[in-house]
């Protein structure tokens, strides 16, 4: 590891300054990503910039919309009675990630922010454009059982590995964020990018910006949702693909609205618009689920060792839906 | 007379841990944990390449860096006055010794193969300096693929030089028989690397306390053959070598070796010539300290309409590094489970670019019968025959490769156990009967044996002052509860309460003990304690016959130990305090050796067991749970149910690891482990294990010693990993031959 300086200013604003200013600079909350990086040599920051001191950690219930802020932490959120009533996607999705201890020390900034598993990005003598752009993709012709198979470049095929993040996509989630700009919204689906040519930047925030906080607005999705993980043990394991489901049925169980994404499958959380579409006013059965799996696999690109995510990815939005469609 | 009630009988109680308490609290001492004056700490810089020279090695850097006290190199290093590693003598079997000399040359052997040690005066500063260290190469091309490598497989050169070696190719009735066959099957299985992972990390702390004397706080599982290796490496007489391992959190087989870490500690001490602590990281368990190998099998097997078996034949390409040829039994459980008139087997090995291999757990009878007990299952469903009836119609009631009788045999009994525990008579033949909803139900069996090896030992035994009876022997707990049966098999042969019993172990200057593996620590301590025993209630019956001639005519049997006394049957006017014996001149201890008989010549010895899994296969997505897991064992005596349980549970665990997920992956390109931490190599959690059921037939070998016991340790996973995949047959009708089952390969 390095060695780097720490500060943990109480003000926003010293805060957002401090990583703006500094090139080298970075912001830690939970520290359970960023410090392994920096044991393994990935991430080399010369400052820490720690922001456990701002008061960033309420969730607010406001009418319409929660805003649930960026120190809130993955298990208060996933524990609160707030966003189990209202949002209960979210809170099966936070609960199905990493290790109560994790969760525990997890916040919710520094979850969607966590950066890919792919063990090339981890290896520091191994080639990755994103850990050190220009080197070449070690994945694209290695081990890429865990990767991409929708928006890769030739230059990254990583995925992205929050499952939280796969909720907020699909609950039209909106980053609220501070910066030397002053403020700004993003849209959940606009937060993480595509790889492109320019695999090292995951997301869109600029120098200095910081999350302060997520708004997840009301909707009809309180009772049917799902979330399915797939993974190779029974829990404490990265999502081999992962699908987040809700539906709003009306009395006869036909769809009146669905909301869809997939996690595991690319640089970011997949968001699944035209099979959505697809399920509203047909009937929340199993071949309406199989024609919107079939749409949301259009399109969708295998590698050496990740050719089992064509047929994983449909069934597991069947298996999702179906789920969800059951829950009384 | 005075009738004493006789105290209760420990062997087979479920006695609880004598060190749990230490252990649960803290309070036991691990060998990262010894905080010695002057202490210093070393880190180990791994080759980033996988073959090739070391031409350059900057240490500049990492030497001015603060608290720095060495940075140690091929460049640098003194040089052991021990053999070296090249003149090793391959003929040898590949066991304990002849550790990769470090720093020796500038070869790179491997990737992540140690090229420098850093010492500071803190952990880290010796990691951060580490990070500094940089080295230049000279490549070559490198090999680290079995699959590609097989057509340079060879029969091990130990095999090759001398014909009695068991690694030899073996027959019996006609050469591949299987091939002509009325029924027959052929089939390819594989086993990629495991690796052992004990939740303690290799650690190490080096001591010279003299220019030729040497401590080690080891983790091993041999402190006698440490001892032994690194004396031979120093060229030091064994009793100038101290090796302390009171206690091992874990090994399943990877302190069975010396290693290069264990070496570069000892060379570093002895440069900084101050004690040095080393603890390997995680990544480095992956390459410094042995794996199972990766090992491709092929089986034929032919048989009867009516499931009688008529051949196997068996073969396996296991890896092993350019260094060492490290074989295993993979092919044993082939030739003497099953009755067929015609059985071949021949093992090979193909040496990559690779550290070495060592034994973990069931080593290679665990991946063997992988292959061995996947294809009974595929023969059961070819024949149309229930596999347990199929396994009961070629049952052997004598050793077939050996030729002589079982010392004993209760396999069918745990046939019996097992198969009503686990509900076997639910199962359907017909594979995807069974389902709940959306999850495909499953049964499968499997069959696990190892040998009931039993060795020399010698354990010593004194009474103290206290009323204490204080036993020791160099033996190792890795975790078993070693201590917990001797303790109670003292007990028992003293007639005493087991709290006024100390085993001391895990120290080379004890009485001496062989290495604990392969299941034979019980079957060969246990014998020495029993004997120690009593021979030290002779040396206090005689040691009493001065002050009470009533003693001189009692046979030792009838001397009674009790409070503070020594008396003849309880009577209390025979009465001889602890006080008056310890005043005696000479004292009471004894030592005693204890060793196999011929027994061995006339019967063949093995331990059994059977293990019924119930797996739930979601049919969408590919997913595998355990949902039953019933082990059943022919161990001989049980000296402990609750100790031999958990190490029943522990096997089962494992093998649900080898079964579902366990896979360590190199790419090849770089010869470079790609799951290099728990993210990615995984191994069960809580939830991927159902409550495993136990059950034990407990009947004694009369044969492997007194106390009747046979080996527990490896048949606790040789045989759940074919059950786990035969019950994925079951639920699915998917026979998957290459380990692990991840839900990629069910969909
Ligand atoms: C063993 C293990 C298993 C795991 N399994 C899973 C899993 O199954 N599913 C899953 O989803 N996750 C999993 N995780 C990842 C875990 O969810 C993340 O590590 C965690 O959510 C990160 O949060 P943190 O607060 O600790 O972030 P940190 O490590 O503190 O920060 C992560 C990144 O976010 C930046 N950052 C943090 N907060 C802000 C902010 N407010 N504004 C701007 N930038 C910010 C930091 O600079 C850093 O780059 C696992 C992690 C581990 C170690
Ligand atoms: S997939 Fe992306 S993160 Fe992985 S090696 Fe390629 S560039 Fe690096």
């Amino acid at each position: 590891m390095n060695q780097f300086q720490y500060v943990r200013p109480t003000k926003q604003q010293a805060a957002i300054d401090a990583v703006a200013k500094d090139a080298t600079a970075t912001f830690i909350a939970g520290g359970t990503n960023l410090v392994d990086l920096m044991k393994r040599g990935v991430m080399t920051p010369q400052k820490l910039v720690d922001i456990n001191r701002l008061p960033l950690t309420r969730i607010d219930a406001d009418p319409g919309k929660l805003r649930i802020g960026a120190l809130a932490l993955n298990s208060t959120v996933a524990d609160d009675k707030q966003v189990r009533a209202r949002q209960p996607l979210l809170a099966l999705a936070l609960n199905a990630g990493a290790s109560a201890q994790l969760r525990n020390m997890a916040t919710v900034g520094g979850n969607m922010l966590q950066r890919t598993r792919c063990s090339y990005f981890y290896d520091t003598t191994m080639p990755c454009n994103k850990r050190e752009p220009g080197t070449g993709c070690g994945a694209l012709e290695g081990i890429n059982r865990m990767h991409a198979i929708f928006g890769f470049s030739d230059k990254c095929i990583a995925v992205h590995p929050s499952d939280m993040s796969v909720a907020l996509v699909a609950l039209d989630a909106t980053v609220q964020v501070s910066g030397p700009k002053g403020n700004r919204s993003i849209p959940f689906a606009e937060l993480h990018r595509l790889p492109g040519d320019m695999p090292q930047k995951d997301t869109t925030l600029e120098p200095g910006e910081l999350i302060t906080a997520v708004d997840v607005p009301d909707g009809p999705f309180t009772k049917h949702v799902h979330y399915q993980k797939v993974r190779e043990r029974a829990s404490y394991a990265f999502a081999l693909l992962s699908v987040a489901a809700a539906l709003d049925l009306d009395s006869n169980n036909n769809i009146k609205a669905a909301r869809l994404a997939m996690g595991g499958v690319a640089h970011k959380p997949w968001r699944l618009t035209a099979a959505e579409q697809a399920l509203v006013g047909k009937p929340a059965t199993e071949e309406s689920f199989r024609q919107a799996a079939a749409i949301a696999m259009q399109g969708a690109k295998a590698f050496k060792h990740n050719a089992y995510k064509l047929k994983l990815g449909p069934n597991t939005i069947i298996q999702a839906l179906k789920t969800a469609a059951s829950v009384a | 007379m005075n009738e004493q009630p006789k105290p209760k009988k420990q062997i087979g109680a479920p006695m609880n841990r004598v060190d749990g308490h230490q252990k649960v609290t803290g309070a036991a001492t691990y060998s990262a944990e010894y905080q010695l004056p002057n202490i210093t700490y070393a880190v180990l810089v791994g080759s980033t390449v996988t073959k090739g020279r070391l031409t350059g090695l900057d240490t500049k850097a990492a030497e001015r860096a603060p608290g720095v006290l060495a940075v140690i190199s091929h460049l640098n290093a003194p040089k052991p006055p021990g053999p070296k590693p090249e003149g090793k003598d391959p003929s040898q079997p590949q066991t304990q010794g002849n550790p990769l000399q470090v720093f020796n040359d500038d070869k790179i052997r491997f990737n992540d193969q140690p090229i420098a040690i850093v010492v500071a005066d803190s952990w880290e500063r010796a990691r951060y300096a580490a990070g500094l260290v940089k080295a230049q190469y000279a490549k070559e091309a490198h090999q680290t693929n079995l699959e590609e490598n097989k057509s340079n497989a060879f029969l091990p050169t130990a095999a090759k030089k001398n014909p009695k070696n068991p690694m030899n190719d073996y027959q019996r009735g006609q050469v591949d028989a299987y091939k002509t066959g009325a029924v027959k099957l052929e089939a390819e299985y594989v086993i990629p690397t495991e690796v052992h992972h004990p939740m303690e990390l290799q650690a190490i702390t080096a001591h010279w306390e003299a220019p030729d004397r040497l401590t080690l706080y080891d983790k091993t599982q041999g402190t006698m053959a440490t001892r032994r290796d690194f004396a031979k490496q120093w060229g030091l007489p064994e009793e100038n070598v101290k090796v302390i391992a009171t206690y091992v959190g874990g090994a399943f087989g990877n302190a069975l070796h010396s290693w290069p870490h264990e070496s570069a500690a000892i060379l570093a001490a002895k440069v900084v010539n101050r004690p040095v602590k080393l603890m390997l990281t995680r990544e480095q368990m992956f390459t410094m300290v042995g794996y199972r190998p990766y090992t491709w099998q092929k089986l034929g097997m032919s048989a009867t309409p009516d499931g009688k078996i008529t051949a196997i034949t068996h073969e396996s390409v296991g890896q092993t590094s350019t260094y060492e040829e490290f074989t295993e039994s993979t092919l044993a459980q082939t030739r003497m489970m099953y009755q067929s008139p015609n059985v071949t087997t021949r093992y090979r090995l193909a040496a990559l670019d690779i550290s070495s291999p060592i034994w973990m757990r069931g080593p290679g009878e665990a991946t063997g019968a992988f292959a061995l007990e996947s294809a009974m299952d595929e023969m059961a469903y070819l024949l149309n025959i229930d596999p347990l009836e199929f396994r009961l119609r070629n049952y052997t009631e004598q050793d077939p490769e050996k030729n002589k009788p079982w010392s004993t045999k209760f396999l069918k009994e745990c046939y019996q156990l097992g198969a009503d525990r686990i509900g076997w008579s639910k199962r359907q033949l017909k594979p995807g009967s069974l389902r709940d909803g959306d999850w495909l139900i499953g049964y499968g069996m499997g069959v696990g044996t190892f040998g009931a090896h039993r060795g020399a030992a010698t354990v010593g035994a004194q009474l103290l002052a206290n009323g204490t009876v204080l036993l020791q022997c160099a033996t190792t707990d890795i975790g078993p509860g070693t201590g917990t049966a001797m303790t109670q098999i003292a007990a028992d042969t003293l007639g005493i309460s087991p709290d006024k019993i100390r085993f001391e172990l895990g120290n080379s200057s004890f009485p001496k003990a062989g290495t604990q593996g392969g299941s034979s620590t019980v079957n060969s301590v246990g014998p020495a304690t029993q004997e120690a025993c009593l021979a030290l209630k002779d040396k206090l019956r005689t040691l009493a016959g001065a002050n009470n001639p009533a003693f001189a005519s009692a046979r030792k049997e009838d001397v009674t130990m009790q409070d503070g006394y020594l008396t003849v049957g309880g009577n209390k006017d025979t009465r001889v305090s602890y006080a008056d014996l310890l005043k005696q001149a000479g004292g009471t201890a004894v030592m005693v050796e204890a060793k196999p008989g011929g027994e061995g010549q006339k019967y063949s010895m093995y331990s059994f067991s059977v293990h019924f899994a119930e797996v739930r296969v979601h049919q969408l997505t590919g997913e595998v749970r355990v949902s039953k897991l019933v082990s059943c064992a022919d161990a001989g005596t049980i000296v402990n149910e609750k100790t031999a349980g958990n190490q029943m549970k522990g096997g089962a665990v494992g093998g649900i690891g080898m079964a579902l997920m366990e896979h360590a992956r190199i790419d090849d390109r770089f010869g470079r482990y790609v799951t290099k931490d728990f993210a990615d190599y995984h191994v069960p959690v809580h939830a991927d294990s159902p409550a495993v059921e136990v059950a034990f037939v407990n009947q004694p070998d009369p044969y492997v010693n007194a106390l009747g016991t046979k080996g527990i340790g490896e048949i606790a996973i040789i045989g759940v990993a074919p059950a786990i995949a035969n019950a994925v047959f079951n639920a699915t009708g998917k026979r998957i031959r290459e380990l692990p089952i991840t839900p990629d390969k069910l969909i």
